[in-house]
């Protein structure tokens, strides 16, 4: 084989580009900020607020993220993206995690070679129509027009159910959420499909909320969570475990109200010991200081506090805990032990 | 003036590559190509092993899979089982239906435009002065996102024309604009319509024999025959002749209100997005024409207008006969390059929802399979081969308008 030095040099410079990206967390630490990518929009989620600051649940996953790794819930830079951009960011390694209510699947999971780190939200596909409509059930759609944002699970559940269901449909496919919202109060679309979460959190935001419903079916499992890159597995372990700690903080009771009397000595519970590291090594062995889970706790408090304070039943979006609640209250979340 | 260098003498040696004339372009020429060869190598040979680190190949094997979704405007037989190589095809049927479209449009506007902005009514040149400037410098994307804003926003719902009792009638029991689109009636062919159509072709033909003739006699006798109205009467009289006399074998199917609770039913949709796309780019693209029109036009020298008025030429003529024609030669290179834009910029469609090439395989596709280089490539190539397809069918009419030097 012959190459000339420029291009064997070139060569190795691109291989070199390549195997770069592999140690994500030592890029973050080097960087002193986290890059997190979030949606370009969807208040209770991730939406900035009136001083430019982001905030929501989404938001609360990549504050923590950044609390453990850095010690500091603020160095996140949040980098917005639609359903179509989002992978791309990730895969490129323009952002170092994504939290936008993404649907863990297989083929996104296994073909687009992501790891999914856990789910922090039990989501399913609903539909909004006006009520005007007099439309009681998605089995009644038949010849809707239908507002859709592209490059979702979503589109292709919105396929399966109407030709399930023997129903034809007009789509219009959409980038945003906001260009969504817009569509479907000028009735460009009779119908607004998306997450359910979604949708409750888009109706808050209209004028007249009560004058659109959100219909009865759940067409879909949508187990939203935050990703990570394939191959990267330590940085896989760093947000899984912040995302675990916050559910685990919950289950244990440890809130960002008692954590510091927690965290001062070793308690009675050696699992909170362990979790808030007055107890083992846990923290090290993650590559993190030792109290990285009270600082991801402290960032934004732990799941309960983020969920209530950004889309719980006291927020205009109103989402009740229903699957979200921890597996003691009949729910689903159930973190790993801290052992 | 150039100077004129004695060939220099002697054996070749290196250092003439770059101190000889003879050898120093083809030299420098070469460096190039190599640079250009090893950028291009160090690129690709990046992109392959970062591929290779993330653990993804290159393959098209998804083309054959089931896209899964569904697509709101298709001239072809598609539905979500279809696949992802379907999809990608309605795609470019929109593609080149709306530049198609446009093309046609954009055409019209800008030579109406051109025209018209030499007038010599102060008002007309003023108002496509300012149309061509407001036009070509306010971006495309800005353009089409208004218009669609703007329907969506002043038509009516499309649930108005709903119901026993809707608030807004179709327009002749067959028309209905609303801000989801366009409903009009669609033909249903029943038996006896092949006549029909076929003394349709029929009379198209006989309306150019009829021209040839005309144009033939005022050549060799300077008989002039009307050529307007026969051509008129000969494209309705037999057609609708034979439509009675076949006993109306075509029938209307109108935009059914009672159908549906949420649209319209029936006849021919003509989606709002189509329509945004459509007129975007050629009021756009119409503007950037009306330059090119009144270049050429003023190209022409004043002489040749001067001359047919003289001759007794009415100033219509004096433009169609005279000064387009020339014109024309003129014209027609930057409207090849106007075309190219239109085909181009249509890949704004995802703006508005139009589901063009770039919306199914580039946008839908290339997300729900993660196959972005591979959709992309093949994205290039068909941009590429459209492109290269109407440069090369608009060269052939230059080649036949041009002078021709003998």
């Amino acid at each position: 084989m012959k190459k000339s030095v420029l291009f064997g040099a070139m060569t190795v410079a691109g291989v070199a580009a390549g195997v770069a990206s592999a140690g994500t967390l030592d890029d973050v630490k080097a960087r002193g900020k986290l890059n997190c990518g979030v949606t370009t929009g969807l208040v209770g989620f991730a939406a900035p607020d009136a001083n430019g600051e982001w905030e929501g649940f989404d938001v609360g996953v990549c504050r923590a993220v950044a609390a453990a790794v850095l010690g500091d819930a603020t160095a996140v830079e949040f980098v917005p993206t639609t359903g179509k951009t989002r992978f791309t960011a990730l895969a490129s390694g323009e952002i170092d995690v994504l939290a936008r209510n993404t649907t863990w699947t297989f083929s996104r999971d296994v073909d687009l070679k992501f790891e999914f780190v856990g789910v922090n939200y039990y989501d399913g596909q609903g539909f909004m129509v006006p009520k005007e409509l007099g439309v009681s059930s998605a089995k009644e759609l038949d010849g809707a027009t239908v507002c859709i944002q592209t490059g979702t699970t979503t589109e292709l559940n919105l396929a399966d159910f109407f030709r399930s269901n023997n129903m034809s449909y007009e789509p219009v496919p959409i980038e945003t959420n906001a260009e969504a919202q817009q569509q479907y109060l000028a009735g460009a679309c009779d119908v607004y499909t998306t997450d359910a979460s979604g949708l409750a959190s888009t109706r808050a935001t209209f004028e007249t909320p009560a004058d659109h419903v959100l219909l009865p079916e759940i067409v879909s499992k949508e187990p939203l969570g935050p990703l990570v890159r394939h191959g990267d597995s330590e940085w896989g372990d760093v947000v899984r475990w912040t995302l675990n700690a916050l559910i685990t903080a919950e289950e244990l009771g440890v809130s960002s109200a008692n954590i510091a009397d927690m965290s001062a000595a070793a308690g009675d519970n050696p699992e909170i010991n362990r979790l808030l590291g007055t107890e083992g090594t846990l923290g090290e062995m993650l590559g993190l200081e030792a109290d990285w889970a009270k600082k991801a706790i402290m960032a934004g408090g732990n799941y309960a506090e983020l969920f209530e304070k950004n889309i719980g039943e006291t927020t205009p979006i109103g989402l009740a805990r229903g699957l979200n609640a921890q597996w003691t209250d009949g729910g689903l979340l159930y973190s790993p032990p801290f052992r | 003036m150039s100077t004129i260098t004695d060939p220099p003498q002697g054996p070749f040696k290196v250092s003439m590559l770059f101190n000889d004339t003879r050898y120093r372009s083809l030299t420098f020429q070469a460096i190039a190509l190599v640079l250009l060869i090893v950028a291009f190598a160090y690129l690709a040979s990046n992109l392959m092993s970062n591929l290779a680190a993330a653990g993804l190949n290159i393959s098209y094997d998804f083309l054959s899979n089931p896209s899964g979704y569904d697509i709101n405007q298709r001239l072809i037989e598609y539905d979500s089982q279809s696949s992802h190589m379907r999809a990608a095809w309605v795609g470019i049927i929109n593609t080149l239906l709306v530049a198609f479209l446009a093309c046609i449009t954009a055409t019209v506007f800008g030579v109406l435009a051109g025209v018209l902005r030499l007038s010599n009514n102060w008002l007309v040149s003023k108002l496509m002065a300012f149309y061509v400037e407001i036009f070509r410098n306010i971006p495309v994307l800005i353009w089409i996102i208004i218009i669609f804003t703007i329907m969506t926003a002043v038509m009516p719902g499309a649930r108005s024309y709903l119901g026993e009792d809707p608030e807004a009638d179709l327009l002749f029991g067959y028309f209905a604009f609303t801000n989801r689109g366009v409903y009009a009636p669609a033909p249903i062919w029943g038996p006896g319509s092949g006549v029909v159509v076929g003394v349709f072709i029929a009379s198209l033909i006989g309306i150019f024999a009829y021209r040839k003739y005309a144009q033939h006699l005022l050549y060799s006798t300077g008989k002039l025959l009307p050529v307007g109205w026969p051509s008129l009467a000969l494209l309705i009289v037999p057609s609708v002749l034979a439509y009675f006399i076949m006993g109306q074998p075509i029938g209307l199917d109108a935009p059914d209100p009672l159908a549906n609770r949420f649209n319209l039913r029936g006849g021919i949709q003509i989606g709002a997005p189509l329509i945004a796309l459509w007129f975007a780019l050629s009021i756009y693209t119409g503007a950037f024409i009306a330059e090119n029109v009144r270049a050429g036009i003023q190209a022409v020298s004043k002489g040749q207008t001067e001359a047919a008025s003289a001759l007794g030429l009415r100033p219509g003529r004096v433009m169609n006969l005279v000064v387009l024609p020339q014109a024309l030669r003129v014209i027609i290179p930057p409207l090849v390059s106007q075309y190219l834009n239109i085909t181009k910029n249509s890949s704004l469609a995802i703006a508005v929802g139009y589901a063009d090439i770039t919306a199914t395989l580039g946008g839908i596709t290339l997300n729900q399979t993660g196959r972005a280089i591979e959709c992309v490539l093949l994205l290039m190539l068909f941009y590429l081969i459209i492109s290269l397809s109407i440069s090369t069918v608009m060269n052939i009419y230059n080649n036949a308008v041009k002078l021709k030097e003998r």
